[in-house]
């Protein structure tokens, strides 16, 4: 009966965006009309139906309901109930439902609080966010319902993943979901004011903290998968190329573009068509991305819920949206009106030429993640990996890395790279240090060797807009950005050193044995079977000592899951301040030896302490704004009250 | 360039945004091509094999009773075919995926030494028992139904 209640809840909703868009669109030319009163309240009660059915998909999974498919092929009785809750969400159905109940409740409190846009453009969003989602709608219950019932309950679950029963993973795919479904408001925004011809600084404004919201989902979302790839994988490896991980990679690029140039409209009423027009692939790098994942089209590693034909189903919404609003852009551009001028040597021009070097390194990624399928359409497989995205990527990131210190330090319009010579060549001199110091004490290759250089001039620049500036006065919004732009040199200094300076040692070891990697002594005290919930394993007894110090005890497992059967490696890691220990059991071979993977890696932890950075300063950033709008709102209604007052 | 009419700064920005773009997706056109011959049936690496040292994936179903460990304990000597005529002898050192067995399909990656023995820096066995590598689709097929068959079990 409940699960029959959340179906109910979804068709309901459903129905309401079918509301909200025709009474959005009809009524974008009768603002004040009776049909355009319907909009907000429609949208504002689609978010709670979804916030409903969410609920009770999860009340599902909760009490294990047998008789729904969805429990009967996710969960088992036996699992520990936080991953009976993250079931819910770590299947094709279950993250379909999560990603429209985002969507609609996203839609829900844009109807609510969002009243600095002129009423049609609001009118022309709303219309265009319950289009994509009227899409969404008809994937969920036409062809993945989550809430279908078996003709006779299962007597017991089938399990999940072990490799999805990780409580960094099981918040994972909801993180990049919040990122993903935030870009699709940005992406009503840019269709609505394309509508209404309303680009303007209020409309970037509008926009922006979605955006930033948006971007520090996925930053945070990149981040964690990162981290949960290199410790859970066994690999020890934190970026593949794999397709999945790109999927995610690009959304956050064309965000990171988006962000910027929206921070220029709203300043400067500069690049209107640009930042439509990065709206607009925003969100289909996150469809694109949601597409090869969900489709198996693409070989990946880590594609978990694969099926063809809700790989059709997507790529018709893909052509759907992408195309239209395309299409939109193409009728619509030329009437967007002129913005303001700006020379090349200033705030904006280092803006532009870092949106398109972003735009560059997202094109790369694009290539070289859809190239495969291409060929294979010419019956050629090809792989493509690290040997051609490391590279062609990094002959865009560096100098984008590099205008990326000199920007923030340049004024709005016009400005003379005179003028910022002094720093200018602080930055340059510490670049120059750290490359020739590398260069003198260590053998390694010529990206790691840049990007240390490059991570320490940034880390120097990016604090340099603080110069001679009263700390307290300085706006919270600019201190997001001296913290993200931070973040990302110590996020490039991490992986530069992993690279340049990770040192590996494989041995087969007996009992009693002692084997070293880098300044560490490990010795394999002994092995023993263990048991957990749901599985067993064989756990190793290591003792690791830094230097000679007093040693650490290290467990690292080889488990086997029995629901369903399946052999996961549980690495262990010992983190120190400069760097960690990365230790994986292996097999036993026939002498008795056991097999030891160890890993010494040196500020690994920058890579992903960098990552938390970036989503900080973006936090920062995105509250800044919000106070910022805040106060002026106050002013506005101040002014509104005094011009009343005088008028009385 | 502030003398510049707004619409001409406009057509300079745009012609620019457009060069980097179509630069860098040139550049990648190119690059990409070089990694036509990154992946390597069993086939391939025999009849036209890549240069010694160039990193290359090669992918294909273990020999059956070929895997053997050697004296130091970690590295692992087995054979990759495809058909039953081609067949590359591959040497890694590390630790064996959990669904590496004989029978089973496997990338490697790494390189083809001198000696002709494919020196393995990675190996990707089935990830779980739904994941298959998808470069695998194109061998001969009965080793497909085997394949199949396996990770039907």
């Amino acid at each position: 009966m409940i699960a029959e209640l959340g179906l109910a809840a979804l068709w309901l909703a459903a129905a309401l965006a079918a509301l909200q868009l025709i009474a959005g669109f009809l009524s974008i030319r009768h603002p004040t009309g009776e049909l355009a009163q319907l909009v907000r309240p429609a949208a504002i009660v689609q978010g709670v139906l979804c916030a409903f059915a969410f609920g009770v998909l999860l009340w599902l999974f909760a009490v294990t309901d047998l008789s729904v498919k969805l429990v009967a092929t996710n969960s088992h009785s036996m699992k520990p109930m936080i991953f009976k809750l993250s079931g819910a969400w770590g299947n094709h159905e279950g993250s379909m439902l999560l990603w429209i109940t985002v969507m609609a409740m996203a839609g829900g409190l844009i109807a609510l609080v969002e009243r600095r846009l002129p009423e049609k453009t609001m009118l022309a969003t709303l219309g265009a966010q319950a289009f994509v989602g009227l899409g969404f709608y008809a994937f969920l219950l036409l062809s993945s319902n989550p809430f279908e019932r078996l003709p006779m309950p299962a007597t017991e679950g089938l399990g999940l993943n072990p490799l999805l029963q990780d409580i960094g993973l099981a918040f994972h795919p909801p993180t990049l979901y919040f990122g993903y479904v935030g870009l699709s408001v940005a992406f009503s925004f840019a269709v609505g004011a394309m509508l209404t011809r309303q680009v303007t600084p209020e409309f970037a404004r509008a926009m922006r903290p979605w955006v930033l919201g948006a971007w520090v989902f996925l930053t945070v979302g990149i981040t964690a998968g990162s981290y949960w790839a290199y410790y859970e994988l066994g690999w020890g490896g934190w970026w593949f190329w794999d397709p999945v991980e790109n999927a995610s990679l690009m959304p956050w690029l064309a965000a990171t573009a988006l962000l910027h140039s929206a921070s220029v409209l709203a300043a400067r009423d500069a690049l209107r068509a640009w930042t439509i027009m990065l709206g607009v692939i925003a969100f289909s790098m996150s469809m694109l991305g949601t597409f090869l994942v969900r489709s198996g089209i693409l070989t990946s590693v880590h594609a978990f819920a694969v099926d063809p034909q809700r790989g059709s189903f997507i790529l018709i919404l893909l052509t759907i949206y992408i195309g239209g609003a395309l299409a939109l852009f193409a009728l619509r551009a030329g009437s967007v009106a002129e913005g303001e001028r700006f020379t090349t040597a200033s705030r904006e021009g280092a803006l532009v030429f870092n949106n398109v070097m972003l735009c560059a390194i997202l094109g790369v990624v694009l290539m070289g993640t859809l190239y495969p399928l291409v060929t294979e359409a010419f019956d050629v497989r090809v792989s493509v990996g690290p040997p051609y995205f490391n590279p062609v990527g990094a002959i865009f990131t560096f100098p984008m890395l590099a205008v990326m210190a000199v920007g923030p330090l340049l004024h709005w319009r016009r400005d003379k790279l005179a003028r910022v010579r002094t720093p200018l060549i602080l930055v340059g001199l510490v670049t120059l240090t750290v490359l020739v110091l590398v260069l003198a004490l260590y053998d390694t290759g010529i990206l790691p060797l840049l990007g240390l250089a490059f991570a320490a001039g940034l880390a120097i620049a990016s604090f340099l807009p603080l110069r001679g500036r009263n700390l307290r006065l300085v706006p919270v919004a600019t201190w997001g950005m001296v913290v993200a732009h931070f973040g990302i040199a110590v996020a490039l200094f991490g992986m530069a050193s992993e690279t340049a300076f990770n040192k590996e040692r494989l041995a087969a070891v007996q009992a009693g044995g002692t084997t070293d990697v880098g300044p560490w002594s490990v010795t394999l005290a002994g092995v023993e079977p263990v048991a957990g919930p749901n599985w067993t394993a064989i756990e190793a007894r290591l003792l690791a000592s830094y230097d000679g110090g007093e040693p650490i005890v290290l467990g690292p497992q080889a488990r086997s899951f029995w629901a369903p059967i399946q052999e996961t490696n549980e690495s262990v890691l010992a983190t120190r301040w400069n760097g960690q220990l990365y230790a994986v059991i292996g097999n036993q071979g026939e002498d008795g030896r056991w097999q030891l993977r160890l890993w010494w890696k040196p500020w690994v932890t920058l890579i992903w302490y960098g990552g938390l950075l970036v989503a900080l300063g973006g936090t920062l950033a995105l509250v800044g704004r919000v106070l910022e709008d805040l106060k002026r709102r106050r002013v506005r209604t101040r002014m509104a009250e005094r011009r009343r007052e005088a008028r009385a | 360039m502030t003398a510049l009419k707004a619409k001409h700064q406009r057509l300079i920005l745009i012609v620019v945004a457009l060069v980097a773009l179509v630069g860098a997706g040139l550049l990648a056109a190119w690059a990409l091509r070089s990694q036509a011959n990154y992946f390597y049936l069993p086939g391939q690496m025999v009849s036209d094999p890549p240069e010694v040292g160039q990193a290359v994936r090669l992918g294909g179903m273990v020999e059956q009773g070929s895997i053997k460990t050697l004296p130091d304990g970690v590295t692992v000597a087995f054979r990759v075919t495809d058909q039953d005529a081609a067949m590359v002898p591959v040497r890694f050192t590390g630790i064996l995926p959990d669904l590496f067995v004989e029978g089973s399909g496997v990338v490697a990656e790494g390189k083809l030494g001198p000696d002709g023995v494919f020196i393995a820096d990675n190996l990707l066995a089935k990830h779980d028992e739904n994941y298959v590598p998808r470069e695998l689709q194109e061998m001969s097929q009965h080793q497909q139904a085997a394949l199949i068959q396996e990770t039907a079990e």
